[in-house]
């Protein structure tokens, strides 16, 4: 009876560790997704009774199938090509004219007195402001959709590229000097790295903002694009295609999240809480 | 001099070198706006040659620390120093995003940036944290590769800012003889700037004591490394009285007179 005495006890000791992780398995596993599949099976039963109106929301089995039909038919692929194309375009200008008036106020007294106070002008207009001016000269075509998010980009790239060149450790740069680095090699080697995570905060945010402006500027008489879906779908009551698109939105918004991640994640490899994973 | 001493107090304020100086600074002045930093200051470094510079707070030895390194600008001073120096910092300075042997080649010409890093960072003893990152290693360690750093550019001129004083004692001491053997392979001049009397003694072949911008003390120790134990305590007492300074008025001794 002693040995199985000796043996239970440590037994006993373990059950009495795990027990009360178990109790709580509920919210280790699965637990974060419990709450929106209640609410997602809520909604399919509210529309299989006829508590919820199709026109007034569709049953997620008929977005499920709406989605298919549509990815299936070409509809949604080729309208969220147009609309990738609008981001991408207007990134591309936003993100460069934001680095490149970074590098510039940044780097230079001259730069930053001729660029600064226009940034910060600028940065007192909400982009989305712009809408009618931008209408009124680009017309309702692509230019209007891609200038406003070029516009609504500039800003975050810029203020955060400017403070984080601005922000570098003073007694880095002085090694460098002292081994002899010329301008250049410090901005290269010290400057330039030492933005960087500053940097792509700011290339979250211009992100972000760009998804944003987007929803917004295909509105205007959009004949293709996700936006152009949407205002469709509103004049046919198809709630279904809206909330299909909004979707779509959500999965571009957490594509973009990513994106960022995955550079950092490469970038800042050298960060300890990086480093130590 | 007293051979027996083992120390001997030098009278004049420009120490003749035999050879050629490799810095030599002459009615040296530093002032910012109405405080003047350096005054007057007359300093010749022979090739080869060891110095610790000893001062409080405040007495000027980073701004002449600076200068030497060609961090500050001098216009229309007698200042000479070699094109070949490097630093080592009280805090390393590493970049923390170059791994260790790149930090280490940093700004060197020419190919085999790799291989010298290598080889100065085996030097060292870190032959193996090659494609460590910086923030991976301990105080010691980075110290280490910022010795490397400064090797590896063979200079002529080696200037250490209280390089061990966030180090702690059982690894400063190990710091002391590497830099010891180094020194000795190398053969540069080296300037150590310490608050540590003890440091100073254990390294230099001349100690300065710096007050107010002015050389005030100049000791030159001709006993050989690792048999200056029996001048030790005398020369601590009479360096720390250089320190403590009776002008100050303060009354308080900037570090403790350990009991002998």
């Amino acid at each position: 009876m002693a040995v199985v005495t000796i043996n239970d006890i440590p037994g006993a000791g373990r059950r009495q560790a795990v027990a009360p992780a178990r109790r709580f398995s509920i919210s280790r596993f699965g637990g974060r997704w419990l709450s929106p599949v209640v609410l997602l099976l809520l909604w399919e039963a509210g529309s299989r009774i006829g508590l919820i109106p199709e026109r007034t929301l569709a049953a997620p089995s008929a977005v499920l199938g709406t989605l298919i039909e549509m990815a299936i038919s070409g509809e949604l692929p080729s309208n969220l090509l147009v609309s990738f194309a609008r981001v991408a375009a207007g990134l591309l200008i936003g993100v460069g004219l934001g680095l490149a008036l970074g590098l510039v106020a940044g780097l230079s007294r001259t730069g930053e007195l001729a660029v600064d106070p226009l940034m910060q002008i600028k940065r007192t207009i909400p982009a989305l402001a712009l809408t009618p001016l931008f209408i009124v000269w680009f017309g309702i075509g692509e230019t209007p959709k891609v200038a406003l998010i070029a516009f609504g980009t500039i800003f975050p790239v810029y203020l955060n590229l400017y403070s984080g060149i601005r922000s570098v450790d003073l007694r880095l740069l002085d090694a460098a000097k002292s081994f002899g680095l010329s301008r250049w090699e410090q901005i290269w080697h010290v400057v330039l790295p030492s933005a960087l995570p500053s940097l792509l905060v700011g290339l979250r945010y211009a992100l972000s903002v760009s998804i944003l402006v987007l929803v917004v500027a295909e509105q205007i008489n959009a004949s293709a694009g996700l936006g152009y879906l949407i205002n469709n779908a509103r004049d046919f009551m198809r709630t279904d295609i809206i909330v299909v698109c909004l979707m779509v939105y959500a999965i571009l918004g957490l594509g973009a999240d990513w994106l960022v991640r995955t550079i950092e994640a490469r970038a800042l490899i050298w960060r300890p809480s990086i480093v130590e994973q | 001099m007293d051979a027996r001493l083992g120390f001997s107090t030098i009278d004049s304020a420009v120490h003749q070198p035999h050879s050629e100086p490799v810095v030599r600074l002459r009615g040296f002045t530093r002032r910012f706006g109405p405080n003047t930093i350096i005054d007057g200051l007359d300093l010749d470094i022979a090739p080869g040659e060891f110095i610790a510079l000893l001062g409080r707070s405040g007495s000027g030895k980073t701004t002449l620390l600076r200068t030497l390194a060609g961090l500050d600008e001098v216009r229309g001073q007698d200042v000479e120093v070699p094109d070949s120096r490097a630093v080592v910092f009280q805090d390393a300075r590493l970049l923390p995003w170059k791994p260790v042997w790149r930090n280490v080649s940093l700004g060197l010409k020419g190919d085999g940036g790799r291989d010298r890093a290598e080889a100065a960072l085996k030097e060292v003893g870190l032959g193996h944290r090659l494609d460590a990152w910086p923030l991976t290693l301990s105080g010691g360690e980075a110290q280490r590769v910022a010795l490397a750093r400064a090797l590896v550019r063979e200079p002529k001129l080696l200037l250490l800012d209280e390089p061990f004083a966030a180090l702690d004692a059982l690894t400063r001491y190990r710091m002391h003889d590497l830099v010891l053997s180094l020194w000795r392979r190398h053969k540069p001049a080296v300037l150590i700037v310490t608050h540590d009397v003890e440091e100073a003694i254990a390294l230099a072949d001349r100690v300065l004591v710096l007050d107010k911008g002015r050389i005030v003390a100049e000791e030159r120790i001709t006993a050989p490394r690792g048999e200056r134990a029996s001048f030790a305590g005398r020369l601590r007492e009479k360096l720390l009285s250089y320190l403590g300074g009776d002008d100050h008025g303060d009354g308080v001794l900037p570090f403790p007179v350990a009991a002998e």
